[in-house]
């Protein structure tokens, strides 16, 4: 079986070889935290398997909270805790340093052990050491850090999860290809779980991170669909008269909020998956869409243009539908759409429109302050991390669909660029574990 | 090495999606052969050129009309299957109100014949709200030719919101060209 599955990879690596993101660093780094990780010491025949340090280098730097040492700046290259002499360190500006070591156990197996400590006490902060097999190095250098992130932030770590999006590549006969992919949070190990001639948009994780529910055109108008990520198994949900779009999932994983045309014009609808029934949560002339589902499962945000424009409501939800009228969330800039909710349900990310800009803003709903993370233009589908210290959004550089990540405070930006083809609609998955 | 396995399984899903269910739409471009004619067409061919002569004197007697279809008549106004529209609006402008009156009453006059709105916008601001606004464009088509006298069954309204753009820069110009409705007959 492994030896099948082995080829399908190999077929499949084959066909997908330009369909590789590459990351590139836009944003400055002001505020963000001094540290040095020092690139992880390969212990076993030939070239190191993985650069574990770097990659936990390029993660805390993506965060923006952290600020880590060029290469080339390092004062020296300890391994373990004894050779560190932390003067040298106190030198070079780091508040923090990583250290680490690769070790070859056995054909295919891997030992990583790192140690992070305080530079000025000296102190050792935290140490560990992880099995690992080759196919998952990667996930555990982003699992060093999430460590090393929750150590010195307080907050949990968001590098070993995933994002979801839709890349449209030219094929050689001239037609469009649209594809639904998964990757690591980084970008990398990108797994197609779709591939269509017609437009694919709207994918949306279920809270337990297994299933995908999407947008696809395979029939000529929209129809919406769930799909395992693990089995590729799917199942047609919604195919009603008109629209059909724009899923969210409701907290506990049983009911989508969707937005449905078939009565006449685009409502949001609340349909419980095991039956089939749905509940309508909307009733206006305007176009209502975009429903997301607050974390607390009590209340909708939805995008409606019932003031004129597009802007951003909140309608509070029961099990027999809507309570109450729905409230006008948004009222800075002339276009504000698909809106999101943070983990915490503190805060909203949403495409803000302003002076002829589309551009990502944040939205705190206890204060009523907008903060305009992006400088872009064609900016779109901003989603927030799992820990709500970062939103990534898609917008369009030089004429082509790319992938963005901006830390929450607007500090850091970083590119997720796909070669030869756009990307959009980016998607953060929740935590895999709890 | 659980979720690795998984990773691969749902790979392996692929192969099987990849040729699954996927409509696609009819190819816009025929390829064309170039050859010199044989023998046999030659005289397909003078034949042909023969009967063209006798159509041609027929029509002459009808006055010089285009003797098809109005829907296949360059000249016609029918010709003409685009209505454009203005940023985030589904309003009919007045150009567009001409041409969509004398579509309306080639339907009237054609019950048998329908028609499929196609609503499109262009790529600014978020995709599902484009997908709404691109049928609230067609449905005010659909309403306006419905005034004008076409049958409400004779038209059918779908959305493509950003999706299927005509023009692929992103300036102004190619966003006016985007927000449109498309008139598409069936057969035409």
């Amino acid at each position: 079986m492994r030896r099948i599955l082995a080829l399908l990879t190999l077929l499949l690596a084959a066909g997908a070889a330009q369909a590789r993101l590459s990351i590139e660093i836009t944003g400055g780094m002001e505020g963000a935290l001094p540290i040095a990780v020092v690139p992880f010491q390969w212990q076993g025949p030939g070239p190191t398997p993985e650069a574990v340090g770097g990659i936990v280098a390029a993660d805390l730097r993506r965060s923006g909270a952290f600020a880590p040492l060029a290469e080339d700046k390092l004062p020296a290259r300890p391994h373990q805790g004894q050779e560190v002499k932390f003067q040298r360190w106190r030198g070079a500006g780091v508040e923090n340093l990583v250290v680490g070591r690769l070790t070859r156990v056995a054909q295919g197996q891997y030992e990583v052990r790192f140690q992070l400590f305080d530079v000025l006490s000296g102190e050792q902060l935290t140490g560990y050491s992880i099995k690992a097999q080759a196919g998952n190095l990667r996930r555990v250098a982003h699992q060093i850090s999430d460590i090393v992130y929750e150590e010195l932030t307080g907050k949990r770590g968001a590098f070993d999860t995933h994002i979801a999006y839709v890349t449209v590549v030219q094929g050689k006969d001239g037609k469009r290809r649209y594809k639904l992919a998964v990757a690591d949070a980084d970008g990398y190990n990108e797994q197609i779980i779709l591939t269509s001639k017609q437009p694919l948009l709207s994918p949306a994780w279920s809270p337990d991170g297994k299933q995908l529910a999407y947008v696809s055109f395979e029939s000529g108008r929209t129809q919406v669909f769930v799909q395992s990520v693990a089995t590729g198994k799917r199942r047609m949900v919604a195919d009603f008269k008109g629209i059909n779009g724009a899923p969210s999932w409701s907290p506990d994983g049983k009911r989508l909020a969707l937005v449905s045309s078939r009565a006449g014009n685009p409502e949001i609808y609340v349909m419980e998956l095991e039956s089939g029934e749905m509940t309508r949560i909307t009733r206006h002339y305007g176009i209502d869409t975009e429903p997301d589902w607050a974390p607390d499962g009590g209340s909708l945000l939805f995008t409606s243009d019932r003031g004129g424009r597009p802007q951003i409501y909140r309608v509070n939800v029961g099990r027999s539908g809507a309570q109450g009228r729905p409230e006008r969330l948004t009222f800075e800039g002339t276009y504000n759409a698909r809106g999101s909710f943070s983990p915490d349900g503190k805060r909203i990310t949403m495409v803000h429109g302003d002076g002829g800009r589309f551009r990502i803003g944040v939205l705190n709903l206890g204060t009523g302050a907008l903060r305009v993370l992006t400088d872009t233009r064609l900016d779109e589908s901003p989603s927030f991390a799992p820990n709500g210290s970062m939103v990534i959004y898609a917008t369009e550089v030089n004429g082509r669909g790319v992938l963005e990540v901006a830390s929450v405070d607007g500090r850091a930006h970083q590119r997720l660029r796909l070669q030869g083809g756009d990307v959009r609609e980016p998607a953060w998955s929740p935590f895999m574990s709890k | 090495m659980k979720r690795f396995g998984l990773w691969m399984l749902v790979m392996g899903s692929v192969l099987l999606y990849g040729c699954a269910g996927m409509t696609e739409r009819p190819p816009e471009e025929v390829p064309v052969e170039e050859r010199g004619p044989s023998a046999e067409e030659q005289a397909a061919m003078a034949a042909e050129e023969e009967a063209a002569e006798g159509a041609e004197a027929g029509a002459a007697e009808m006055g010089g009309e285009f003797a098809g279809s109005p829907l296949e008549d360059p000249d016609s106004e029918l010709s003409e299957r685009v209505v454009y529209f203005a940023f985030d609006s589904a309003d009919i402008r007045s150009e567009g109100k001409e041409l969509l009156a004398a579509h309306a009453e080639f339907l009237a006059n054609n019950p048998d014949v329908s028609v499929v709105l196609e609503g499109h916008t262009d790529e600014r601001g978020s995709r599902e709200y484009n997908l709404a606004l691109g049928e609230r464009r067609a449905k005010s088509v659909q309403k306006y030719l419905v005034l004008q006298g076409a049958g409400r069954d004779q038209l059918e309204v779908v959305s493509f919101g950003e999706e299927r753009p005509v023009a692929t820069e992103h300036n102004e110009s190619a966003w006016a060209l985007n927000r449109r409705v498309e008139l598409v007959y069936s057969g035409y």
